[in-house]
């Protein structure tokens, strides 16, 4: 049988060589304080993580010049952007749209495993465990953006649309309609 | 009458995603070592379990609960509560493997309806119409070892329903008594509810060669690009005697889809799609294509061609004992 392959975006490498000159740090710290705003709405997610809700996470984007550095911290997260390889018991790298689309249910974790899109180093448990918890915590990440942008919610979904249209990169939760 | 669509939820997101793509039937377990499917992040507590099934209940789908590893000895009380919990959360039938169990569901739990789990390894008429008789068994799901043919001279033989894997990943042909997992982590599926526990599991990529090592053993190791598998003693890439290759089964997974129409004439009543393990996406995909298939069944006509490889194990498929090409 022929094997269709699952066609991942990748980030527009002249936007990634951009992404190199930008300072971490107030990213890093605006990432920490969404991630906690996720946490109280999305408490379910840490349980889920159980003995690995204190385990660093590394997130690789492949095609992104830093890689992010999760810490749950039982439930009051902190995320760090690196530039370089980063430290942690749990590595799980891939083009940026992978890991995003795997947030929003968009790709199945297994399968983009098979491909070879993703890889996964270190505590494997680990690795598994998020992915779980992240794939039963129905994040739209979109959506928590616009519920803390105030009056800028509406245009900024508007933007993340068409972002999505043009790039094909999933970055809302899809509509699950009921089929039946 | 429609074939039923019995499907994984390894999340309380997943049997959602299950309901809405139109499944007739969810399986799931709770998050300990009584169901085959332990691993970190998946399962059910009791609360997302009663909720879960309600959820289903309310848009008419139905939720099996796993109970399906063979308790250990002077640990019993963990997989009675299981039971007991199932019937009080609303479960539909409870899936069994171990006849100890079997006996205690019967004698303590007599109104809630047991299936017998692939676990059971129950391949010939003699031994289903025994845990029917023994243990009032309703459902027997068949081990992936027997020919469409085969599955009909059985159902010609049994009372019970039959149920058969249509989807997802293949276990080698001893369910239920595999024991290759062990060997190597010192833990199962059948006693753990684990094959290759995660926490035994590691990963290494150099240059784009992938290998993958299994308490401490390394099991396969694929080239750049090439398909990667799960990291199972079962579907291990080995050399001996200057041959290399996979001595227990290939990587690839099961599609019967093209099959339905002659598992329905064997008697078959129920179609189960293998992956608690899998995502919400995947169960969303899988169930959308095999409902549209029973539909069109129904309907009279042609199996709708499926698009299912992406997501099948070394993104290869295959029909498994159905076809018994190679015996």
């Amino acid at each position: 049988m022929p094997h269709p392959q699952v066609s991942i975006p990748l980030f527009p490498p002249i936007l990634a060589r951009a992404l190199k000159v930008m300072p971490l740090a107030p990213l890093s710290l605006s990432l920490t304080a969404y991630s906690r705003k996720i946490a109280k709405t999305h408490p379910g997610l840490f349980r889920r993580l159980g003995e690995f809700d204190h385990t660093r996470f590394v997130l690789d984007p492949t095609d992104l010049p830093f890689v992010i550095c999760l810490d749950p911290n039982g439930g009051v997260p902190r995320v760090t952007l690196l530039r370089g390889r980063g430290e942690g018991a749990a590595r799980i790298s891939g083009p940026f749209a992978a890991l995003i689309g795997l947030v929003h249910g968009a790709y199945d974790g297994d399968a983009l495993f098979f491909s070879r899109d993703l890889v996964i180093e270190g505590d494997t448990g680990a690795a598994l465990a998020l992915r779980n918890a992240v794939d039963d915590a129905e994040l739209d990440l979109a959506q928590e953006i616009a519920s803390i942008s105030g009056p800028l919610a509406r245009p900024l979904q508007h933007l993340i649309a068409f972002a999505e249209r043009r790039t094909g990169v999933c970055l809302s939760r899809p509509e699950e309609a009921e089929a039946w | 009458m429609v074939m039923e669509i019995v499907c994984p939820a390894g999340t309380p997101a997943s049997l959602r995603a299950a309901v809405k793509a139109g499944a007739h039937t969810i399986y799931c377990g709770f998050n300990d070592e009584t169901n085959a499917r332990n691993f970190p992040g998946l399962n059910f507590d009791r609360g997302e379990m009663r909720d879960g099934i309600a959820f289903a209940h309310a848009r008419g789908s139905q939720v099996l609960i796993a109970i399906n590893t063979f308790p250990r000895a002077g640990d019993e009380a963990l997989w009675h509560r299981a039971v007991a919990d199932a019937e009080s959360c609303g479960a539909d039938a409870v899936i069994l493997a171990d006849p100890g169990l079997l006996d205690y569901a019967a004698r303590n739990h007599p109104g809630l309806r047991r299936h017998l789990s692939v676990q059971a390894a129950a391949a010939n008429a003699d031994i289903i119409n025994y845990y029917a008789k023994t243990f009032d068994v309703k459902r027997v799901v068949l081990p992936r070892v027997l020919s469409v043919a085969e599955i009909a001279a059985i159902n010609a033989e049994i009372e019970v329903e039959t149920e058969v894997f249509v989807f997802g990943g293949l276990c080698v042909m001893a369910e239920g008594r595999c024991s290759l997992s062990s060997y190597a982590t010192g833990l199962s599926p059948n006693m753990n509810g684990v094959c290759s526990p995660a926490s035994h599991v590691e990963y290494h990529e150099d240059k784009g060669v992938l290998d993958a090592r299994l308490g401490g053993y390394t099991i396969h190791r694929v080239e750049k690009d090439e398909p990667a598998p799960y990291p199972t003693l079962c579907k291990g890439c080995f050399s001996a005697q200057d041959q290399t290759g996979h001595l227990f089964e290939d990587p690839v997974s099961l599609n019967a889809e093209q099959l339905i129409p002659q598992l329905q004439k064997a008697g078959v009543t129920a179609l189960k799609i293998e992956g608690r393990q899998r995502s919400r996406s995947y169960v969303t995909q899988v169930v959308r294509n095999f409902r549209a298939a029973v539909d069109a069944l129904e309907a009279g006509q042609p199996m709708p061609e499926g698009m299912l490889a992406r997501l099948s194990e070394g993104q290869a498929m295959t029909t498994g004992a159905y076809k018994k090409t190679w015996r």
